[in-house]
């Protein structure tokens, strides 16, 4: 598992890659969250396009850090989900929330 | 019906460990040739039922955790995740969606996942003694597409 942090002014994009479970998004959260409460950004962004493999805690480290810049005064964005994440996400309801891109990946 | 194979396996309730868990399982079900989806479905809910052994039952020792799984003929596969641990005193109200005792950043939606991906799930539990939880799912195992569409 890793995450690469692209970090502007306004905006922090996180390019998540491998697999999110418990034990993986502890590190991931902390990356996240150092990064986010180090600025004031008005947007952060989760891509999720490398992710293979992913478990209810990715849904745990979505709503965490939609909760974070709720409180923040900014917000989320989720984007490139794979097609074989969506089955996890759809339990969750998070795509009543607001924050999952419409647009489907782009198929490599 | 038929029992086809059988695994077992035993490993202490680190996290680093629910990575191995559900790659095990993945790799003993590979002989049904189980589609891509099928795989992540099965993956999903044993990753699901692994870190629940260790974020609750083992909430604060290091305990083992027993997995034990068989295949039948008919191409169900039936997957024990047991603990000794804690126990959880009401199984229905730990199985409502987003209820958790996991604190921040537990979605409480590990067992709303596994229903959503198995065709059963069954849970027994008994307080101080431990829980295991029973997945169960078939596999349209391509193989055998032709009986499928005669029956």
């Amino acid at each position: 598992m890793a995450v690469t942090l692209e970090v502007t002014n306004e905006e922090i994009t996180a390019y998540l890659s491998g697999e999110i479970d418990h034990h993986s998004a502890v590190e991931l959260r902390r990356r996240i969250d150092e990064s986010v409460l180090s600025g004031t950004p008005e947007r952060l962004i989760l891509d999720f396009s490398g992710v293979t493999f992913m478990d209810s805690s990715g849904i745990g480290l979505i709503m965490g850090r939609w909760r974070l810049m709720q409180e923040q005064g900014g917000h989320l964005l989720v984007q490139g989900v794979p097609r074989s994440l969506r089955k996890v996400m759809k339990v969750s309801g998070l795509d009543k929330l607001g924050v999952l891109e419409e647009k489907e990946e782009v198929k490599q | 019906m038929k029992k086809t194979n059988s695994m077992k396996l035993q490993f202490v309730s680190r996290s680093a460990n629910e990575g191995f868990a559900r790659t095990a399982v993945s790799g003993f079900l590979a002989s049904l040739d189980p589609t891509v989806e099928e795989l992540a479905d099965i993956k999903t809910a044993v990753s699901e039922a692994v870190t629940n052994c260790i974020v609750h039952a083992y909430a604060d020792r290091i305990g083992i955790v027993y997995i034990a799984a068989d295949l039948y003929a008919d191409g169900r596969v039936v997957i024990r995740i047991r603990d000794k641990g804690c126990g959880i005193p009401d199984v229905e109200k730990a199985m409502e969606p987003l209820f958790t005792t996991g604190g921040e950043d537990r979605a409480g939606l590990g067992f709303a996942v596994m229903q959503s991906l198995m065709d059963k799930v069954r849970v027994r539990s008994q307080v101080g003694k431990g829980t295991t939880v029973t997945l169960e799912r078939r596999i349209e195992s391509r193989g055998d597409q032709n009986d499928r569409d005669t029956e």
